[in-house]
């Protein structure tokens, strides 16, 4: 045990006063905590949303307090659909899996003291919360929240309130907060790249990172390169409500009777292009860390490395690339060229060959592993099974053929439910009970945690899978209610079953709040490293320092995964031991 | 160790249920789809099922492999085996679903093709799609085969011109405008699909087809139905309060009705 | 094994291989573990520049590709910028203007290399001058393609037109800042020269997409 070397600063002097500390801070841990329980706040307000979807869906005719004439009118249930959608995309699966866990643990995953850019960092959550802000206002200008659904297809979001009650001020407040959060996305990912470029710690090689920093950086890249074409579309879409400009309006429209004078033969397919050229990168942007954590906590909890390192570092490259061009699959049906659809179609089905690599994968990192069954691991396995459910029906709706019948029904709503709504989520459920003792010093409660996991694996099945059958009988979404159609009302017992499941998941999900806070205080001490972990995060203390290392940084000498490696004196040998105290040699790559 | 057991059994058992269930829906068609009423319908549920059997196996092999590697193993003190990968293994299960994708959507791509790529035969009867916050209205051309010129500022619901027909344009004089489909039963039928106001859309299940009406342009949908009947049109795409709200008909009709059909309609 | 993670704590010195790996961001010192400016390597900048100036490259790829796209679309509305054929030789002049100061900016990086900071701000501040000639001569093109009965509604090549020349525009003007900024900054501050670089790659891409604007909209907004 030599002493520390006179040039290392043993510990830094935390900054001073309650606002530079917690609230203007720049700290990359301060930042990222902010930025989970902002997730966690806009999480709250999107289940309540779904809830109260769900009750309508089920008892269309339920008379509810508070709302003026007792049932809730279709324009009050767009939106909630559109402010659940948009909540969830935006500020749950944008802002967590990257922005709270990827600021926390990116940097010390790498060795590094904090982000590149540190007052960057405090900015862009800063430009979020405003975003967020700006976005739950829009529930109280006159008319309304925005009723055009996430996606927003002019002309019902680019002709002002002629459209729909909501589509005036209320859709102008969600524009606003999406640019502004496109602003901070942007300025997030350049602080994410370029920190994983440029603050690595000697030795911590490309192959060396932990495949939670590949997945961040991916990540970073693609909202890097997408988020601009979003703004730019934004821009375009104020332009065509405010200033007359015709981008997306077409000529001579009547809307309600009234002449829509002033424009010159606007192209909405031109939005749908521009928003799903951001809006499918989007969707993997929420997925990708996920896959991250889901690999980094299967070869913790299976005690092996990881199987495939290497195949699983590039097919995140693979899906990060793929990902932007195939946007087109979103417009199967749009009108557009029939011919581009067979292109998209091959470019989407090719996107399941790295993902199904994945899942492969991740079965062979279990397969002769010694698994242990604690809360992170549970939810890294139902990561895996929501994955596969919900991307085998990306499958056949990756067939524009197939498109023509399950286009705009539940099946889609199926699909990306599970994947997105369940299985991302599931990657922060799984980071959550994972990181939560490096975060707050102290262990979650396991029991509950176990119970969290069971009725929320049970219940989200519940919820979503009847919706493919909804689905493939004609079912369609963005309803507020199936009163239509006199078919749609076979499949009212089906809704009846999803909204109680839903209103059972979403209960459970108290237990999970309740054991988060008691477990803060309550908790049991972590040590610094409780899982026998590898990675650097793991090698200091629990919570870390300001600098996250005091002072005493680490060097990397073999890969991130190195689990019950022949000859060693333990299970797992972490990254920063140097060889002759680890027992093995150094630097055994991968395979 | 730590209640390893337990758990391992438990999603063991839950994966086996989920997967014996999904299969046993799908299995007693649970709310399938109601028979197509189209030759290119019969050949898009062909690849449909095509579709769910190959996806159907990679679920249930992708699940209960999932489930038998946790239960398998779990912690019971082994130690584990230690191992990097497999390259012959990962090249191999790479080729196998690109292979499987792949081969998927080049036969689904002959389906597309059919519903979206041929020529229209010359006596196909073309009839236009109009759709408007939330009613469908469609025209035929009349006796003249022709559409005649629609203009927007003539458009007036309450004076019975939804469409904004030009009465100074001779070919319009004739058009019918009703606000359900008739067609005849086994006659190649083109549908042209515009919009007034915001993105709309065509959906008929049992045609097994559904496009957009996208404002601004005039998309064409082609199908022959084989079979009698009424079918619902629904609008699939969001446009507004009133969604949920917007469906009209397609009534399959045997040629002797369809004609009655166009006399009534020309006598108004 | 807590022993070791201790131990290990003494292997920092024996760094290697990585790109990450030259340690100046633990042998600063004095860090006030706020700021954490003093850890970055000043390299970290140069690559944030090039990183930010790709979500750049993409918004405008966005508008130029949308341009493209609305100019094909099916109702055939786009009309040429016919009408302002006054605007384009003014155009040129600001091209110029741009690209010269692109040149004033490599000269007075390399004055500042060479010490000589007088000589640095002389042409720091040219620059900061052909930047602002940049931008009032696109008001003129403004002004100009006003007169000519083209507003922002009138057409969406004259749509675009305002779009891309007002992006751009912005992105101009934040450059104009900065290089005011850095203008006043005393010579002695070692992150100076960092800015300079940071502040120079950003003029040349803006001088760089400014070029490819122009090239578009001439050809692609004339005809
Ligand atoms: C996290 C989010 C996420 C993810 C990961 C995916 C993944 C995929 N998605 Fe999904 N998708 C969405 C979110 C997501 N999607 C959303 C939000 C929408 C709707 C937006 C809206 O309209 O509001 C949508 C809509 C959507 C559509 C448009 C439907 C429509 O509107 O008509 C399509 C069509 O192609 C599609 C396809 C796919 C495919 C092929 C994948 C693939 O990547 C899936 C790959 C995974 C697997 C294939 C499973 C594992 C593989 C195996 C076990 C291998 C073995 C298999 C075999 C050999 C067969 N998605
Ligand atoms: C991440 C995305 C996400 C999530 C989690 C959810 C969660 C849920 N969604 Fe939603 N949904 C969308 C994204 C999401 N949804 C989108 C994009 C749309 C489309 C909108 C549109 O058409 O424009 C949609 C639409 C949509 C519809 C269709 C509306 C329609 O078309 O008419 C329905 C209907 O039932 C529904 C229901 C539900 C239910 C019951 C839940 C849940 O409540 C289920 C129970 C909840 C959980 C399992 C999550 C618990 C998670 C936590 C507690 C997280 C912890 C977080 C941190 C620690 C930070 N959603
Ligand atoms: Cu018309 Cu929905
Ligand atoms: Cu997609």
């Amino acid at each position: 045990m030599n002493p520390l070397p006179d040039h290392v600063h043993p510990a830094v002097a935390s900054p001073s006063g309650f606002f530079r500390r917690y609230v203007f801070s720049t700290d990359h841990k301060v930042i990222g905590l902010q930025y989970y329980f902002l997730a966690l706040a806009a999480v709250t307000i999107g289940i309540v949303l779904s809830l109260l979807m769900r009750v309508h869906l089920a008892w269309p005719q339920a008379h509810w307090p508070l709302v003026t004439g007792g049932t809730l009118r279709p324009e009050q249930y767009l939106a909630l659909m559109t402010m659940h959608g948009t909540i969830m995309v935006f500020f749950v699966l944008t802002t967590a899996p990257l922005g709270a866990f990827g600021n926390y643990f990116l940097p010390i995953q790498i060795g590094a003291p904090d982000m590149a850019f540190p007052r960057i960092n405090m900015l862009s959550f800063w430009f979020t919360l405003a975003a967020f802000l700006c976005m739950l206002a829009a529930f109280a200008v006159p008319g309304g929240a925005p009723i055009s659904g996430w996606t927003a297809y002019p002309p019902l979001s680019g002709l002002g309130s002629v459209t729909g009650p909501g589509e005036g001020m209320g859709q102008t407040m969600w524009i606003v907060s999406i640019g502004i959060f496109c602003i901070a996305s942007l300025l997030a990912s350049i602080n994410f790249i370029t920190t994983t470029i440029e603050m690595r710690a000697p030795g911590m090689n490309l192959t060396r990172m932990p495949l939670t920093v590949w997945a961040w950086f991916v990540t970073a890249v693609m909202s890097l390169l997408s988020f601009g074409a979003l703004l730019a579309a934004l821009i375009m879409l104020v332009l065509d409500r405010s200033a007359g400009t015709s981008f997306f309006t077409p000529a001579g429209l009547v809307v309600n009777g009234e002449l829509q004078s002033g424009y010159s033969g606007g192209w909405p397919l031109l939005w749908e292009h521009l928003f799903w050229f951001f809006g499918h990168p989007e969707v993997y942007i929420a997925i990708l860390p996920g896959m991250g954590v889901t690999s980094h906590v299967i070869s913790n909890f299976s005690r092996k490395p990881v199987f495939g390192y290497r195949a699983m570092a590039a097919t995140l490259c693979a899906i990060g690339i793929l990902g932007f061009l195939l946007w087109g699959h979103h417009m199967f049906v749009s009108g557009m060229n029939p011919y581009s659809s067979l292109a998209f179609s091959a470019l989407t089905l090719s996107i399941g060959v790295p993902s199904a690599v994945k899942t492969f994968n991740w079965l062979g990192t279990m397969w002769g592993g010694k698994i242990q069954f604690d809360t992170p691991m549970l939810f890294s396995i139902g990561f895996v099974s929501f994955f596969v459910t919900g991307g085998l029906s990306g499958i056949f709706l990756a067939q524009p053929a197939l498109d023509n019948l399950l286009h705009a029904t539940y099946y889609v709503v199926a699909h990306f439910h599970l994947v997105m709504g369940v299985a991302a989520i599931f990657g922060i459920f799984s980071a959550t009970y994972y990181w939560f003792p490096k975060m707050f010093g102290r262990m979650m409660d396991e029991t509950l945690g176990k119970l969290h996991f069971w009725l929320t694996f049970v219940g989200a099945y519940c919820i979503f899978m009847p919706m493919h059958f909804m689905g493939i009988y004609g079912g369609i979404r963005r309803y507020a209610d199936w009163t239509g159609a006199t078919y749609l009302a076979a499949l009212q017992p089906l809704h009846l079953f999803a909204t109680i499941a839903a209103l059972v998941t979403a209960a459970a999900q108290l237990i999970f709040f309740y054991n988060f806070v008691s477990s803060l205080t309550r908790g049991e001490k972590a040590a610094e490293n409780p899982w026998r972990a590898t990675t650097l995060e793991w090698s200091t203390a629990s919570p870390p320092p300001v600098d996250n290392f005091a002072g005493a940084f680490p060097t990397v000498y073999r890969g991130p995964y190195e689990y019950s490696v022949p000859g060693a004196p333990q299970d797992f040998t972490p990254q920063h031991l140097p060889p002759e105290l680890a027992g093995v040699s150094e630097g055994a790559t991968h395979a | 160790m730590r209640g390893s057991a337990a758990s391992a059994l438990l999603l063991f058992i839950a994966l086996t249920i989920l997967v014996g269930l999904t299969i046993f829906l799908f299995a007693t068609g649970f709310f399938a789809a109601p028979p197509p009423i189209t030759p290119v319908g019969v050949r898009i549920d062909h690849q449909y099922n095509l579709t769910l059997y190959a996806t159907g196996m990679a679920f249930v092999l992708a699940q209960l492999g999932l489930g038998w590697a946790v239960f398998r193993y779990r912690d019971r003190g082994q130690p584990a085996r230690f191992t990097r990968g497999n390259a012959v293994l990962e090249i191999a299960w790479t080729i196998v679903t690109a292979v499987v994708f792949l081969g998927l959507g080049g036969l689904a791509a002959r389906s597309w093709a059919q519903s979206r790529i041929t020529k229209v035969p010359t006596d196909a009867i073309r009839v236009e799609v109009t759709e408007q916050q939330f009613v469908y209205n469609f025209r035929y051309p009349g006796p003249d085969g022709k559409f005649g010129r629609i203009d927007p500022e003539l458009i007036s619901a309450p004076t019975g011109n939804p469409l904004g027909i030009d009465p100074n344009d001779p070919a319009g004089l004739d058009d019918i405008v009703v606000s359900t489909l008739t067609v005849p039963v086994n006659h190649p039928i083109e549908l042209l699909i515009r919009s007034q106001d915001v993105v709309h859309n065509f959906f008929v299940r049992e045609l097994r087809l559904q496009q957009d009406a996208v404002p601004g342009m005039t998309v064409p949908l082609q199908f022959t139905p084989d079979r009698l009947g009424r079918y619902y049109i629904v609008c699939t795409q969001l446009c507004g309060m009133g969604h949920n709200q917007m469906h009209s008909f397609l009534d399959v009709v045997s040629d002797a009705d369809y004609r009655e059909f166009l006399t009534r309609a020309e006598a108004r | 094994m807590h022993e070791s993670e201790v131990a290990d704590r003494t292997g920092l010195t024996l760094g290697e291989n990585g790109r990450g790996g030259r340690g100046g961001w633990f042998s600063g010192g004095g860090r006030d573990g706020n700021a954490g400016r003093s850890r970055t390597p000043e390299r970290a900048y140069i690559t944030g520049i090039v990183i930010a100036l790709g979500a750049v490259a993409m918004f405008f790829a966005a508008l130029v590709s949308a341009a493209v796209v609305r100019r094909g679309s099916p109702s055939g509305d786009w009309q040429p910028l016919r009408g302002a054929s006054t605007v384009w030789p003014i155009l040129a002049l600001n091209t110029m203007v741009l690209l010269a100061s692109s040149f004033t900016l490599s000269h007075s990086r390399l004055r500042a290399r060479s010490g000589d900071d007088a000589g640095f701000r002389r042409w720091w501040i040219v620059t900061s001058a052909l930047g602002a000639i940049f931008l009032a001569g696109q008001l003129f093109a403004w002004r100009q393609i006003v007169g000519a009965g083209l507003y922002l509604a009138t057409n969406p090549s004259s749509s675009f037109f305002y779009l891309l020349t007002a992006a751009h525009g912005a992105h101009v003007a934040a450059g104009i800042v900065a290089l005011l900024v850095i203008a006043c900054r005393p010579a002695r501050r070692m992150a100076r020269r960092t800015a300079i670089e940071v502040t120079s790659v950003y003029w040349h891409a803006m001088g760089a997409i400014w070029i490819f604007l122009f090239l578009f909209l001439f050809f692609g907004g004339r005809s």
